[in-house]
This record gives C-alpha cells, structure tokens and sequence, in this order.
C-alpha cells in the first residue's frame, strides 16, 4: 500500500513538474471575437506567429460573456497556464479580482489597466493610440477634398474618445480650418456589432460633408467601410491593417501592434516583467498602414509630412494630448 | 435644420424602420393568434445569415431572401412545435430560438466561411439595389415636391416598397378575410373556434409560418439591403424594438407603421444629431437612444390610452373534455 502511494504521488508530482516545465501561454479574447478582422485577431496572429516560430504551444479561449471572464482566468491559471494574456479594457476588474489568488501565474491585460503595487503579477499594456490617430488624422486632413472629415466611435467609452481626440487633433494640425465630425455608435457592447448604424452614421456624416470617415468600432466598422465605398468616399480603417477590406478606397488603416504586444508576451513566458508599459510610436507599438492596396492613395508628399510628424512625436517635438489623462480634448468636443 | 438635412432625415428614417415593421408585423401576426414571440430577434438574425450566405454562394440576392425566410420559417415552426404541440412556455421557447440563433449563425459561418463568423461581401447580384421610381430624375427640380419625390420616395430598395405594402395587406387579410377572423378569434378565445370545428393548432402554425416569413424579410433586408454581409449579432437588439413597438401599436397593423417609422424617426435623428441642443438645455443621445422603450413602458402603464393584448395571448390552448 506504502509502495502504491509513494508511486502514485512520485507520478503526480512528475505530472505537476512536467506541467510547470512546460507552462505554456494562453490567451484570452474579448467578446469581439477572434476573427473580428482587428483587435483581437491581431492576437491570435501574434500569437500564431510566436507558435510558428518557436513552435510552442498556447491555448486560447473567446469569451462568450461578461460571466465567463473570471471563470477563464482562473480555469487557465489552475491548468498550470502561463503568461495568461487578455485582450480588452473589460478584462481589468476580473483580473483584479484574480491575480491575487495565483500569486505564481502572470497576467498580461492589453487595454486595461491593474494597480501594479496591488498585483505584483500583472502587466498591463496600454497604447499610444491618440498618436497613431493623430498620424491617420493628418493623412485624412490631406486627402479631404470638402474639409470635413469624421469619425464613427463604437461604444462611447475614454479609450475610443482618445482615439477621436487623437484624429481631431492630427488633422486640425494639417488645417487649422477643418471640421470634424465624430459619431459614437452606442453605450452598450452591442455598439460595437451594429454595422446598419454604422452605415447611417456614415451617411448622416456624409450629408453634412464628410469625405474621410474614421471608423474605430469594432464589427461595426465594417458597415462603416462599406457605406464609405458604396458612397465613393475614403474610410480608415483600425488596428489591424483594413487597407484590403475594400482596395483603393480605404484611404489607410491606424494599426494598433496588439501582435507585437502579445508575441513578446508569450517569448517573454514566465519571465516576463509585470508592471504597466505604454506602447508609443518610438516602440512602432502605434502607427499606420502603408501596402499595395492605399499605394496610389497615399502621395509622396503625404508620407514625408506624416513621417516628418511622427518624427516630431518621437522626439517631443509635438505632444499629442491623451483625451485619457483629463478626460477632455482641446480640438474636438464631445 | 435646413429642407435637404429633414429629407436625409426622413430618408433615413426610412431604411431604419423598415427592418422594424417586418419584424413588428411579423410579431402582429403571432401574438394575434395567441402565440407570444419574443423570438423576432433570432429569426431576423438567422434569415440574415442564411440569406447573405447563400447570396454570397449563388451571387444572387433572390435565392439568398428564399433562404433566409426558409431558415427563419424553420425556426419558426421549432418555436410552434414547443409551444403549440407541446404546450411549453412561448417565453422560454423564444428566448431559446435567440440564443440558438446568435450561436448557431457564428459556427456555422465560421465553418463555411472562416472569416470568424462573417461572411464575404457581397458584390453586384448579391445585393439588394435601389429602385429609382419613374420620372425620379426628372422632377427632381420642381421644388419642394420634387427632392422629396426623388430622394424620400424614390430610391430604396424593392423590400422597403414591399414593406409598405404589407401594412394594408396585413390589414385586409386580419379584418377582412375569413381566414383573419379566425386567427384574431384564436387568439382572444380559442375554445369557440375549436369549438365552431377548426383546428385551433392549425391556425396557430399558420400565424407562425407567417411571422417566419415577415422575420425572412426583414432579416434579409438588413444583410442584403442594408449591408453587404452579415457580421455576428448584426441585429442588435431591433427585434426587441419591433416588440416595443408592436404593443406602442396596441396590435393593430396601421399603427404599427405608425409607430415603427416613429422608432425610426427617433433613431434617425439621434444618429444625425449627438446632442441636441433646445435653447440651453442638452437633450443627450442616450436619452434618444431609450425613448422608444420609456415610450412602450408609458403606453403599457396606461397613461396613453391603454394596450390590451389579446387576451389568449401566452397560453398554450388545451381541448376541453
């Protein structure tokens, strides 16, 4: 029996040691979906490419509910998970409650945001986006031909508001004279899967002049993508690249590198350093999108003024205020 | 608020309330005959889905609206088959059909599309394209009269003439056909009409068979007319609106217009102006966004005058012996 016993707990401790040797990361997406076409399939394609390259293994979960978000966590620290990385602003208060209960097991929050004295374990990254936007701002300032550009929100939360106050701010930089427009779709999460009020958002947007139409929202950008190239005018699109959804109209896209973010994450693995990081235009955690398909869009002379300005970023020559630090915005009012 | 802006408005208004009055007929329908349906949501999102799949596939848009009402008139029957045959709770029976429908179009899209419960856009054929009315063009410069000819009347798509039309169509057939007396008398009292010798089950199935084709309608008007593919929970919520309005219409069709393009109107001027501002006092968004709902719950408290549902509604019928 003796024998039985110590054989026994001799195999589960192997289990539990080989578990740990091999802590692989997982990854936890927000109700957006994996393949939502941006945030969150930036991810996985973060995610797939740190697989393919050190040929590790992760395990990944979508969230179907605001329910499941604590259950996740702790399901993925329990196996043995580690880092345990999420994507989305929401997932900040479930791994506050969290973290403190597997000490051992880091967490990565991208968009939100964990006290960092409280959670020793926790990592929180965040993004420059009002850079990126004020980049993708100028470029829409340029290509407008009526001086009036706009901007679709999805849910009216601060970060979109920075992503709004951000463009507002780029392309008044480029005309002082410009008018922008910004829209937000909803209050509610299903603000960021209406793309029939995308569309009427664009059109209203359109009526009133509009011929550059910003959409940072989710599922219902692509209403917005498509309303914009029925209607012949330009769109941008955001955080993954957008440039191929409809090519030739879709003027660039404000890329949020959540890929960057999260492939360093799992190379990082266990002995990733927890803690808050910001990923700005110096780290190219923030920029916009340039390929094939905007090619013709995008002039010479464009690219050197946003260059010359994403330089100026860099260096402090230029600050880009963040709508996030005092919940206002010089150029755009809400 | 200048001529042009109130027709972009109306214009609007137009397309958003569309997809409500299908589904707030649809509703008219079932509830009529006794059989509550909160499943408008799921039938609206599972006809967007399959008819933006199959227009996607074939390219055209008339087999993609034959799918969408078939898969939404399947689902239909399944919520007839709980709550008529069986006798199980109407309620439940269609709080199931939403979820079945929000889970079941995101897998089988990601299965057949892999575009993470999308599908592809549709191009040419595959769309619904806006009929310009006769002479739009060319009484576009008589003033007044001619914008709201050529831009509010002419150039919607062929479901939002149709639409229109089903209103005295729905009409006529409830109180002007024998076949609409029985549906309304099976809902209020179904004991007589089994009694009088007609299937009470029958009618029941009939009603929603209907209300499955309306939802088809106006779910392939959203992927198809208004879009150009269905993206997961692309309905957000309008099924729940069109019940809103369906009581603000107190059940009777012609007021369902009424209140639908009301809803639509709200909408439209809420996503046209953010805040709106009355000489020093802000109206917000979100309160424009809500006013539909505090409008039904006022109509229902009975300060509007008063909605009284049919009075079988929600109840599953049982043969006295």
């Amino acid at each position: 029996m003796t024998v039985l016993k110590s054989l026994l707990g001799a195999s589960a401790a192997l289990a539990l040691s080989t578990g740990a040797a091999l802590a692989d990361p997982a990854l936890i997406y927000d109700l957006g979906g994996k393949f939502d076409k941006s945030f969150n399939e930036a991810a996985f394609n973060g995610a797939e490419q740190w697989a393919e390259e050190t040929g590790g293994n992760y395990r990944d979960i979508e969230l179907q509910s605001e329910a499941q978000r604590e259950q996740a966590l702790r399901r993925f620290a329990e196996a043995g998970f580690n880092p345990v990385i999420t994507t989305g602003f929401s997932m900040s208060t479930p791994i506050d409650n969290v973290a403190g209960d597997y000490p051992d097991t880091k967490f990565v929050t991208i968009d939100g945001y964990v006290d960092p004295e409280e959670h020793p374990n926790v990592k929180s990254i965040s993004f420059a986006e009002e850079q990126g936007s004020y980049l993708v701002g100028m470029l829409a300032a340029m290509a407008s031909e009526t001086g009036t550009v706009s901007f679709v929100g999805g849910m009216d939360i601060p970060l979109i508001r920075a992503f709004a106050c951000g463009y507002a701010q780029g392309a008044k930089a480029v005309n002082e004279d410009i008018e922008v427009i910004a829209n937000m779709t909803g209050t509610t999460p299903a603000a960021w899967n209406d793309p029939v009020k995308g569309s009427e958002l664009t059109n209203a947007q359109i009526s009133q002049g509009s011929d550059v139409v910003f959409a940072a929202a989710g599922g219902t950008g692509i209403g917005v993508l498509q309303t914009a190239a029925d209607e012949d005018i330009l769109s941008i699109g955001v955080d993954s690249n957008q440039n191929h959804l409809h090519p030739g109209q879709v003027l660039t896209s404000m890329l949020k590198r959540v890929d960057v973010a999260t492939y360093e994450a799992m190379q990082a693995g266990e002995d990733l350093d927890t803690g808050t990081e910001r990923l700005t235009l110096e780290d190219d955690g923030v920029g916009y999108a340039l390929d094939e398909n905007n090619r013709d869009l995008i002039t010479d002379e464009m690219q050197e003024r946003v260059d010359e300005a994403r330089q100026a970023i860099i260096d402090g020559e230029v600050e880009v205020h963040d709508y996030r630090s005092d919940d206002s915005c010089p150029a755009l009012s809400f | 608020m200048d001529f042009a802006t109130v027709l972009q408005v109306l214009d609007s208004t137009v397309r958003l309330a569309t997809p409500l009055l299908f589904a707030c007929l649809a509703g008219l329908f079932s509830e009529r005959a006794g059989v509550i349906d909160i499943g408008l949501e799921g039938k609206m999102l599972i006809s967007a889905f399959f008819s933006a799949a199959v227009a996607a596939a074939t390219g055209s848009v008339w087999l993609g609206l034959l799918a969408g009402i078939v898969s939404s008139v399947m689902l239909s029957l399944v919520h007839g088959l709980a709550s008529i045959t069986f006798r199980g709770n109407q309620l439940i029976s269609g709080v199931a059909i939403n979820f079945l429908a929000a889970g079941l179009t995101v897998l089988i899209a990601q299965d057949w599309f892999g575009q993470g419960g999308r599908t592809p856009s549709l191009i040419g054929q595959g769309r619904w394209g806006n009929i310009t009315l006769p002479f739009a063009n060319a009484l576009s410069d008589v003033p007044v009269l001619g914008p709201l000819y050529a831009q509010l009347i002419s150039g919607h798509s062929l479901l939002v003439y149709l639409g229109l039309l089903t209103v005295p169509l729905t009409w006529w057939i409830l109180f002007r056909t024998r076949f609409g007396l029985r549906l309304r008398a099976v809902g209020e009292a179904p004991e007589a009409v089994d009694t009088a010798g007609i299937s009470v089950t029958g009618l029941r199935f009939a009603a929603v068979a209907i209300c499955g084709l309306l939802c088809g309608l106006a779910g392939s008007y959203l992927a198809t007319g208004l879009q150009a593919g269905f993206v997961r929970d692309m309905t957000a919520g309008r099924g729940y609106i069109a019940l809103a309005a369906l009581i603000f219409a107190k059940w009777r069709p012609w007021y369902a217009l009424m209140a639908c393009l009301l809803f639509g109107l709200l909408q439209a001027v809420a996503l046209r102006y953010q805040n709106i501002d009355l000489g020093g006092l802000t109206i917000p968004v979100q309160l424009m966004d809500a006013l539909p709902y505090i409008l039904t719950v006022v109509i229902l408290a009975g300060f509007v005058g008063k909605a009284i549902p049919p009075r079988a509604g929600g109840e599953p019928y049982v043969k006295e012996r």
